[in-house]
C-alpha cells in the first residue's frame, strides 16, 4: 500500500487480447459472420435493383461519408498506433477546427452589409472566392495541429505509458473544450460556405447527379490524405521511424532517435487531420455542439473495426461504417414497416460482427 | 500501490455514516436532501458499478450509463406515463422487468467486450454507451418527443415532489445494499478469481479459470447494479430523456468514479457527493470572466476539477485521504520502515 498510486492497472499482458491466437482455419463464428455479410450484400442488391439511380446516389453518399470518417479517423489511429494514446478529445479537435475556419471565413471574407468589414474577396456581395475557403482551411488545420502538440506536450508527455490515465486526461480536456466551444460559438448549427463559383452538383453517367463538394472535394481530399499518409509512412525517413516506433518504441529510442520529437510530430499530424476533417465536415454537414461526440464515436467505431493503429484498417473501417450508415438510412424499409429509425442498430451489428471474429479489429495486432 | 482488494471494512465507521445519513432529513432542508443527498446516492450507485469492475476486474467500463439508460427507459415505457409506449404495468413488475432487460443487455455487451482488455475495452464500452444514446434519440416510439414524463412510481417512494424523505431512504437502503453486496462479492471465490485475472490473466488461464466467462459475469453483475441506479434515477427525476444518457452523462459518472478513486468502492459516493455539491453551488461563487468562466460554465469547472484530480492524485479523493493518513501515521509512529502496513487480502501485491 505504499509508493505512488498508479492509474494504469494494466500489466504488460493486459493490453493483448485474451483470445489465444487461432490458426488460419475458419471457425464457425467466422463462417457465420461471412455468411451474414453475404446475405446483406445480396439483400442490398435486390433492394437496389428497384431503383439503380437511387442506389448509386446512396452508395455515393456512403462513400463520401466514409471519406470524411477516414480523414478524421486516420489521425486518431496514427496517434494511437505510435503512442498508445487514445485521444478522446479527437472529436473536440474536429469541431474546433471547423469553428476556427468558420470564424476566419466570417471575419475576413463575409461581406459586411454596412461596408465596414475588411473584405479581401473583391467580388460582389455574398460571394466567396476559392481563396476564402482554402485559406481558412489551411490556417485552421495548422492551428489545430498546434493545439494538438500543446495538448500532448503539456498534459500527455509526462504520463507516457499510462494509457488509462492519458485517456482520462483527454476526456477531461474534451469536457472543457466542449463547454468552451459552446460558450464561444453558441448552440446554433452553422456551416462554412463553399466558393461561389463552384458548381452545385456534378452529372455522372446514367443520369445521376451528385453534390460537387461531397463527390469531388471531400472524396478527393480523402484520397489525397490516404496517399499522402501512405507515402509518408512507407517512403520517408519519418515514416520509417514511426513504423519502427509502433513495433518497438524503446529500441528506436535506444538507437539514438529523438522519439519525443517524433511523438510531437505525429501528434501534430494526427490533430491536423482532425482539424482538416472538421473544416470538410463543417462545409459538408454542419457544425454544432454534439458533432464532437458524433465524430469521436465515428472514429472509435472506425478504428475498432479496422484495428487500432492500422491505416489500411482505418480506410476499410471508414468504408464499412460510411456505407452501412448510408444504406441503413434508406433501405431499412420492409413493405409498410419503416425501420430506418433503428439504423443505429445496424451500425452496432457491424461492430459486434467484427468483434465477434476479430477482437482486435480487422487489421489489429496485439500491442 | 497496485490496485488491491478493498481493505478492512471499518464497521463502526460504516455504522456512523449510515446513522448520520439516516438523520440527515431531520437536519437538512428538503431541497438539500433531494438535490444533493438523494442524487449523490444514486449517482454513487452508478459509479460503484464502474468502480467494482475497475477495482476487481481491471476493466474501466464506460457502458454503465448506457445500461442504466436501458433500465430507465424500460421502466419508463412499462409504467403509466406521458410519452413512450406507456404500457401501464404495475411499478414493481416494471422494476423487475427493467432490471432483467438491462442485465441481459449488459451480459450481451459483456460477451462482446470481455475479450478485449485495457484501453480497447474502454473504447468498445464507450461506443456501446454512445450507441445506446443514439438508439433512444432516434427511436421516438420509446423515448417520446420530449422524453417520457410523469412516470408512475411505486407507493413506497410516495410523492417525491412533496416529500423527498421516502425516496431518500429507499435510495439510501439500495446504496447500502449495493455497497455491502459488492464488497461481499469481491471477497468470494469469484471475486478473488476476478482480481487474479486482473493481474495475471495468462496465469489464471493456465490454472484453468475461464477468463472470459469471469469477465462476462462480472460485467453482468455490474450491469445489474447500473440498472438499479437507472431505476433510482428515473424515480428521482420522474422522467427520462435521451439527453440524460448522452456522452456527457457517461463522462460525469466516470468523473465521479475517478474523483472518488477508481479503486475504492466508498469513493463512488465520495465522488458523487462532491459532484452534486459542485453541480449546485459552483454557480454561486464562480466569478465571471468573459465567456470563459461564469455561472453557466459548470462543465468547464467540472472538467478542470477532473483534470486536476487525474493529474495530481490518480487515487482520487479517497486516495488523497489515504495518502494523508499514511503521511501523518508515519510521523506519529516513527520512520516509514517501522510502519507495518497490513495488506489485507493483498491480491496483486508483489505480482506487478
Amino acid at each position: 500500500m505504499s509508493g505512488t498510486p498508479q492509474t494504469a492497472p494494466a500489466t504488460p499482458a493486459a493490453t493483448e487480447s485474451l483470445d489465444t491466437p487461432r490458426r488460419a482455419g475458419w471457425s464457425k463464428r467466422r463462417i457465420a459472420v461471412v455468411a451474414l455479410g453475404a446475405v446483406v450484400v445480396v439483400w442490398l442488391l435486390i433492394k437496389g435493383s428497384d431503383d439503380w439511380r437511387q442506389f448509386a446516389v446512396v452508395s455515393l453518399n456512403g462513400l463520401t461519408l466514409a471519406a470524411l470518417f477516414f480523414v478524421v479517423a486516420s489521425g486518431f489511429t496514427l496517434i494511437f498506433g505510435l503512442m498508445r494514446v487514445v485521444n478522446m478529445a479527437h472529436g473536440s479537435l474536429y469541431l474546433l477546427g471547423g469553428y476556427l475556419a468558420l470564424e476566419m471565413q466570417d471575419a475576413w471574407f463575409k461581406e459586411d452589409p454596412s461596408g465596414l468589414g475588411l473584405s479581401l474577396s473583391g467580388a460582389g456581395t455574398g460571394d466567396y472566392d476559392l481563396f476564402s475557403w482554402v485559406l481558412p482551411l489551411l490556417l485552421a488545420t495548422l492551428l489545430i495541429g498546434v493545439v494538438g502538440v500543446l495538448m500532448q506536450q503539456v498534459f500527455l508527455r509526462w504520463n507516457q505509458g499510462q494509457d488509462l490515465r492519458q485517456a482520462l486526461i483527454t476526456i477531461a480536456l474534451s469536457v472543457i473544450f466542449a463547454d468552451q466551444m459552446l460558450a464561444a460559438f453558441g448552440g446554433i448549427s452553422k456551416d462554412i460556405q463553399t466558393p461561389t463559383d463552384w458548381p452545385e452538383s456534378i452529372s455522372l453517367p446514367g443520369d445521376v447527379t451528385f453534390g460537387f463538394f461531397r463527390g469531388v472535394i471531400v472524396l478527393g481530399a480523402a484520397i489525397l490524405v490516404g496517399f499522402g499518409l501512405w507515402w509518408l509512412i512507407t517512403r520517408t525517413r519519418f515514416g520509417t521511424i514511426v513504423r519502427a516506433g509502433v513495433d518497438d518504441r524503446d529500441m528506436v529510442s535506444a538507437l539514438g532517435i529523438n522519439v519525443q520529437l517524433v511523438f510531437a510530430a505525429a501528434f501534430f499530424l494526427g490533430a491536423m487531420l482532425a482539424g482538416l476533417g472538421g473544416v470538410l465536415g463543417g462545409t459538408m454537414i454542419s457544425l454544432a455542439p454534439g458533432e464532437d461526440t458524433s465524430f469521436l464515436l465515428n472514429s472509435l467505431i472506425v478504428v475498432i473495426i479496422g484495428g487500432m493503429g492500422s491505416l489500411g484498417g482505418a480506410a476499410i473501417g471508414a468504408l464499412a461504417l460510411g456505407l452501412v450508415d448510408a444504406y441503413a438510412d434508406v433501405y431499412l424499409v420492409f413493405g409498410d414497416t419503416d425501420l430506418t429509425n433503428y439504423s443505429i442498430l445496424v451500425t452496432f451489428g457491424l461492430l459486434v460482427a467484427v468483434l465477434a471474429v476479430r477482437p482486435l479489429g480487422l487489421f489489429g495486432r496485439p500491442a | 500501490m497496485t490496485p488491491s482488494a478493498p481493505g478492512r471494512l471499518s464497521w463502526p465507521g460504516l455504522a456512523a455514516v449510515v446513522v448520520l445519513a439516516g438523520l440527515a432529513p431531520l437536519v437538512f432542508t428538503d431541497f438539500f436532501v433531494s438535490v444533493i443527498l438523494t442524487k449523490s446516492l444514486w449517482l454513487g450507485v452508478a459509479a460503484a458499478s464502474l468502480i467494482f469492475l475497475s477495482a476487481n476486474g481491471g476493466m474501466v467500463s464506460l457502458a454503465q450509463v448506457g445500461i442504466y439508460g436501458i433500465a430507465g427507459m424500460s421502466y419508463a415505457n412499462l409504467v403509466a406515463a406521458d410519452g413512450g409506449s406507456a404500457a401501464e404495468w404495475a411499478p414493481w413488475l416494471a422494476v423487475i422487468a427493467a432490471l432483467l432487460i438491462a442485465t441481459a443487455v449488459g451480459l450481451a455487451f459483456g460477451a462482446i467486450a470481455a475479450r478485449s482488455v485495457g484501453i480497447y475495452f474502454l473504447m468498445i464500452t464507450l461506443a456501446f454507451s454512445v450507441l445506446v444514446y443514439y438508439f433512444f434519440s432516434q427511436v421516438t416510439e420509446l423515448s417520446g418527443f420530449g422524453g417520457v414524463n410523469n412516470l408512475d412510481l411505486p407507493s413506497i417512494v410516495g410523492e417525491p415532489g412533496q416529500d423527498p424523505d421516502r425516496l431518500y431512504y429507499v435510495t439510501l437502503a439500495v446504496a447500502i445494499l449495493v455497497f455491502l453486496g459488492l464488497r461481499y462479492v469481491s471477497r468470494t471465490a469469484f471475486g478473488l478469481a476476478l482480481q487474479g485475472l486482473r493481474d495475471e490473466p495468462n496465469r489464471m488461464q493456465a490454472l484453468g479459470f475461464n477468463v472470459t466467462l469471469h469477465r462476462i459475469l462480472a460485467f453482468g453483475l455490474a450491469a445489474f447494479v447500473a440498472a438499479l441506479a437507472g431505476v433510482l434515477s428515473v424515480w428521482y427525476n420522474r422522467r427520462i430523456t435521451p439527453g440524460s444518457i448522452e456522452l456527457a452523462q457517461t463522462i460525469d459518472v466516470l468523473i465521479i468514479a475517478v474523483v472518488g478513486g477508481l479503486y475504492r468502492l466508498e469513493g463512488a459516493w465520495v465522488g458523487a457527493l462532491t459532484y452534486a455539491l459542485i453541480d449546485n453551488y459552483s454557480r454561486d461563487w464562480t466569478p465571471t470572466i468573459g465567456d470563459v468562466l461564469g455561472p453557466e460554465r459548470f462543465n468547464t469547472i467540472l472538467g478542470v476539477v477532473f483534470l486536476v484530480i487525474v493529474l495530481l492524485s490518480p487515487g482520487g479523493l479517497v486516495g488523497l485521504w489515504e495518502r494523508g493518513r499514511e503521511f501523518f501515521g508515519r510521523r506519529r509512529r516513527g520512520p516509514p520502515g517501522a510502519v507495518a502496513t497490513p495488506s489485507p487480502a493483498g491480491a496483486g501485491d508483489g505480482t506487478n
